[in-house]
């Protein structure tokens, strides 16, 4: 390894917008919609990093962009140590083998007219990697380990149900042993009982293949159960990073306390009790954001400066950063040692915007 | 007592396939009072969707085998002529669907798949069901109900959309709303709001609601009773208290265990149930969950338990397994780490 | 709107000019090919094919040939053809009347059959009607339509002719319908029934497949949850929806058909119609007809294809123009 010692992958102020088009002959950009705004984190080594936020709030584009399935519209990434964020097709070619990505769908992302051992075995045969027999023991022995059997290796994926076919995409991301998989909403589309079964999946996998996950999701309850550290984003933004324990115990942004209080609970009785944060709305356009902070509008916090400034990534130690003008969970103490993420903060965020005041009554 | 809303006795929904006969809901017996919220929980391939499907008589296969009776206000829809059925559907019986991306048709707009719907039960005068309509958006939160009326379902995000179904289900002012599988498709956020929703509009429409889902923690809050279902047959049934907090068959266990719980420390692991649901062309012998039971003992393999109540009112269970040892067993199951821990 | 319409028409005169361009080299670039040798007749002499030459611009270059023909194509309007050495617009807009009154009366039957039995094939799924209906089409669809032009000739104006059945149908041959529009009807029937014959069955089988797939909707199960009867399921949600390709795909078949797709009709029932004069021009290499013909023929189906364009999104709300 090049430098064992750094994250494994880290992202410095990446942008990703997509251009809007629209014109008779020519074709010009009318407006764009920004996924991901300016976005820096690292991964660390054997770690699992969740990023969870509402549908439209860049966690796919931004983890798709880890594994550069685009150019990004701005910033870097490194892999590793190496900057893969200018990398040809070609000079990324040696780079998928470290980097592979499982997706929602299990009923979309498997191509029906190939069977298994086909799916499973395209990386291992793309990449050249031993002959047609032993490609074939490596598969058998991949399937067993995701909880199949060598004996599926000849059917075709829809004899298969949703969670069975969901481990069959993970088969064919782990057959070239890859350093960091990229989980984008991997068990969204299953039943809850068949949820667990593939998350504790995932977890044997990753103890037994050291990986480090990037696990995408929009459910706290499942992202804080796999999660070391999770990130929260809105609208392209990440809006609070944290120790996964420390995020549910003290959200400091408004918007992680309305994500935590709508997973809903079984068990009636605290089900009842519980203050129930219903966000008003929908997510606004990320072709259009509000200005300042942009989740101002739907902020029973928000007050004048929310709408004028975007708040700084404060750092309010323990590695727990939020972007809030009206931080919860805090004391004045905190807040006196926090200190404005120089690094990670956005280009376009103040600096100078630092919280001086706990959250306020809510409005 | 007073009759209840809808009775269903002993119903058998099969289907004709090349491999054989799909028995999709094997034999299941349930009432539904006036105003309650009835939970049906199971995993995909249940049957809880198909029962309720068969309530409506949405079911257009072909190769469909029905038995049974569902009595609904004295009457056995079973036996009604398609006229006598299109009537009771949409106007004393709504449904919402799971997507709401494809369950209204693109090319109209919200206002006209609602006033169709209007004009379709009540002799309305021109301009009388627009005006229902605009109002019905207004109840369901769609904010300027009076642009977004001639908008196309297309203009919409998926929770206005589910917004839209709920506003045109609840238009005729049903006595029974079937939601089936609601919110799945959405968001954890606007997955609250419709629930709030729906929680709000039963208080104001004082309709019967039944709330099929695969998530028990989406029932918690809003069924009064619940339903759990598992290959065509009700596992167990109670109130809400009686299987959230007592709850006795090792499914329903499972299930309570598959959750990733927000209000406990979190666990090593998720207490998942093994393999996969049973064939319904071959069903094992006994007890159908025996495969997949770590409980599992001798007589689940000779004998199919029958649903009876044993620990209290109107709490029934289909399982061998003694109360006693269920008790002691329980915790053990749902969650192994607490249990040490405590 | 004004946006969708500017960029039409600019996208049809770019298809329109790069279709002639190509028509042009191919028949005048290509090496062999000499026009002016074919106008001479057999045997001429080295000096009348230079005056030929010099007579019809053939001894410029390549481009201000190609800008003459345009020219006469669309300013003058008096370009001549090489064979008869008459004017070819006059013979275009001539001939254009007779394959528009076979097309429009053809493609009137074919929609109305292939919905009825489109609809009725997915209606009876289930019994034996439905496998009766789409053997008929496929019947339809592989029924060469010379052949069963020749054997409807054979039995209305020979065989049958003088009994009581068809006593009634004229000879072959066409009359304008401003002259006697009941001549013009009754000489077309049969042409109108050969040429849809092809398309009732494929456009049927098409409906139908589509219908079968809306059929199995979230939105048409919401349909029927609402409480509405069969019918209005049938008429107002399933048919409306799978229109939409049945609709496409008849704007670009009508459009090849006005354009002289219709030849073996035409020829069959003696119809001096487009695509007998473009089947005509290009046994003789008549470069000017050519060119007219094609053309037009293009003409048509770029705007036939706007047009579809139009009802489409007016059929389909996902693609209208934001």
């Amino acid at each position: 390894m090049a430098s064992p010692s750094g994250p494994l992958l880290q992202a410095e102020h990446v942008i990703k917008y997509f251009p809007i088009k629209r014109g008779i002959v020519i074709q010009r950009e009318v407006a764009r919609v920004h996924a991901v705004d300016d976005v820096s984190l690292e991964v660390q080594r054997g770690e699992t990093l969740g990023l969870v936020g509402e549908s439209g709030c860049g966690k796919s584009t931004l983890g798709r962009s880890f594994v550069r399935l685009f150019p990004l519209t701005g910033g870097r990434i490194f892999f590793d140590g190496q900057d893969i964020s200018t990398l040809s097709r070609r000079g990324m070619r040696p780079l998928r083998r470290e980097l592979q990505i499982i997706f929602q769908d299990p009923y979309a992302s498997l191509n029906p007219r190939k069977r298994v051992g086909q799916i499973v075995g395209a990386p291992l045969a793309i990449h050249g990697i031993g002959d047609r027999r032993e490609r074939k023991r490596q598969v058998q022995e991949l399937l067993e380990k995701v909880g199949l059997s060598p004996e599926h290796y000849n059917r075709y994926p829809h004899e298969f149900s949703g969670g069975q076919r969901q481990r069959i995409g993970v088969a064919r991301a782990l057959a070239l042993r890859p350093k960091l998989v990229i989980a984008d909403e991997p068990v969204s589309a299953l039943d809850v009982s068949i949820q667990a079964q593939v998350i504790n999946l995932l977890a044997d996998l990753q103890e037994d293949f050291e990986l480090t996950y990037v696990f995408i999701a929009h459910d706290l309850g499942v992202v804080r159960h796999v999660s070391d550290r999770i990130a929260v984003m809105y609208l392209g933004k990440i809006v609070e990073l944290s120790p996964a324990e420390e995020l549910y115990e003290r959200p400091i942004m408004p918007y992680t306390e309305a994500l935590l209080s709508a997973v809903p609970i079984p068990d009636p009785r605290e089900s009842a009790a519980r203050e129930r944060i219903v966000l008003e709305g929908d997510v606004p356009s990320p072709i259009n954001p509000p200005s300042g902070c942009r989740f101002h509008p739907r902020c029973r916090y928000a007050t004048e400066v929310c709408t004028q400034l975007e708040p700084p990534l404060v750092d309010y130690g323990n590695g727990h950063l939020a972007a809030c003008h009206h931080p919860l969970n805090v004391d004045k103490e905190t807040l006196a040692r926090a200190t404005v993420d120089q690094r990670r903060t956005p280009a376009k965020a103040d600096e100078s915007a630092k919280p001086t005041q706990p959250a306020q009554q809510a409005r | 007592m007073a009759e209840p809303l809808l009775e269903v006795r002993d119903l058998k929904v099969s289907f004709r396939t090349e491999d054989g006969i799909v028995r999709a809901v094997d034999g299941i017996s349930f009432t539904l009072d006036e105003g309650e919220v009835l939970g049906i929980v199971g995993e995909s391939g249940s049957g809880k969707s198909v029962t309720m499907m068969t309530v409506m008589r949405l079911i257009t296969d072909p190769n469909v085998i029905y038995q049974g009776s569902i009595i609904y206000k004295g009457r056995d829809l079973m036996g009604l002529s398609r006229d006598a059925m299109r009537e009771v559907r949409g106007e004393e019986i709504a449904m919402i669907f799971q997507d709401p991306m494809t369950s209204l048709n693109p090319v109209y707009t919200v206002g006209w798949q609602i006033e169709e719907q209007l004009n379709e039960h009540n002799d309305l005068k021109k301009g009388q069901a627009r005006r229902r309509a605009m109002e019905l958006l207004a109840q369901v939160g769609i904010p300027k109900p009076e642009q977004r009326i001639d908008d196309y379902p297309h203009q919409f995000s998926g929770g206005m959309r589910q917004r839209v179904m709920i506003a045109l289900a609840l238009s005729c002012n049903p006595d029974l709303l079937i939601a089936d599988e609601p919110t799945t498709a959405l968001d954890v956020t606007i997955q609250a709001q419709i629930l709030e929703l729906i929680k709000n509009l039963k208080r104001e429409f004082g309709s019967a609601v039944v709330l099929i889902t695969h998530d028990l923690g989406v029932v918690a809050d809003v069924a009064d009773r619940i339903l759990v279902m598992y290959a065509g047959r009700i596992v167990e049934e109670g109130n809400k208290e009686q299987i959230f907090y007592d709850p006795q068959h090792p499914y329903t266990w499972g299930l309570l265990g598959s959750i990733a719980r927000l209000d406990r420390p979190r666990a090593r692991r998720l207490t998942a149930i093994a393999g996969q649901p049973p064939s319904l062309i071959n069903r094992p012998q006994g007890c159908s969950f025996r495969t997949r039971c770590p409980q599992a003992f001798d007589r689940c393999r000779a004998e199919d338990p029958q649903l009876t109540a044993k620990v209290g009112d109107g709490h029934l269970d289909a399982c061998h397994l003694s109360v006693e040892d269920k008790r002691e067993r329980r915790d053990k199951t749902i969650n192994p780490e607490l249990a040490e821990t405590a | 709107m004004l946006a969708f319409i500017v960029r039409r028409l600019l996208w049809m005169a770019l298809v329109l000019f790069a279709i002639s361009v190509l028509v042009f080299l191919i028949f005048f670039a290509t090496p062999g090919v000499d026009p002016a040798r074919q106008m001479a007749g057999r045997n001429p002499s080295a000096e009348t094919i230079k005056s030929i030459k010099h007579e019809f611009g053939l001894d410029r270059s390549l481009p201000v040939r190609y800008g003459l023909m345009m020219k006469h194509m669309f300013i003058t309007r008096d370009l001549i053809s090489y064979g008869s050495h008459t004017r070819v617009i006059p013979e275009i807009t001539s001939a254009a009347p007779v394959t528009l009154s076979l097309v429009f009366g053809a493609a009137i039957i074919w929609i109305v059959f292939s919905i009825l039995f489109g609809v009725a094939a997915a209606v009876l799924r289930g019994t034996v009607f439905d496998p009766l209906l789409m053997i008929l089409a496929l019947i339809g669809i592989s029924i060469p339509v010379f052949w069963l032009g020749e054997v409807v000739n054979l039995i209305t104006q020979s065989r049958l002719h003088d009994s009581f059945l068809f006593s009634w149908v004229p000879p072959l041959g066409y009359t304008p319908l401003t002259q006697d529009p009941f001549m013009w009807f009754k000489q077309l029937i049969f042409p109108w029934l050969t040429l849809s014959v092809l398309y009732i069955g494929f456009y049927a089988r098409v409906l139908r497949a589509n219908l079968i797939e809306t059929e199995s909707e979230d939105y048409i199960r919401t349909a029927r949850a609402k409480g509405l009867s069969e019918r209005r399921v049938l008429f107002r949600h399933t048919l409306r929806t799978s229109m939409i390709t049945f609709v496409s795909l008849f704007g670009l078949d009508f459009a090849v058909l006005v354009g002289g797709g219709a030849l073996l009709t035409e020829v069959v029932f003696g119809l001096p119609g487009v695509g007998l004069l473009t089947f005509n021009s290009l046994t003789a290499l008549d470069l000017p007809v050519i060119m007219t013909t094609v053309i037009y023929a293009a003409f048509f189906i770029t705007l036939a294809s706007a047009l579809v364009d139009l009802v489409y999104a007016w059929l389909d709300p996902r693609v209208r123009l934001a």
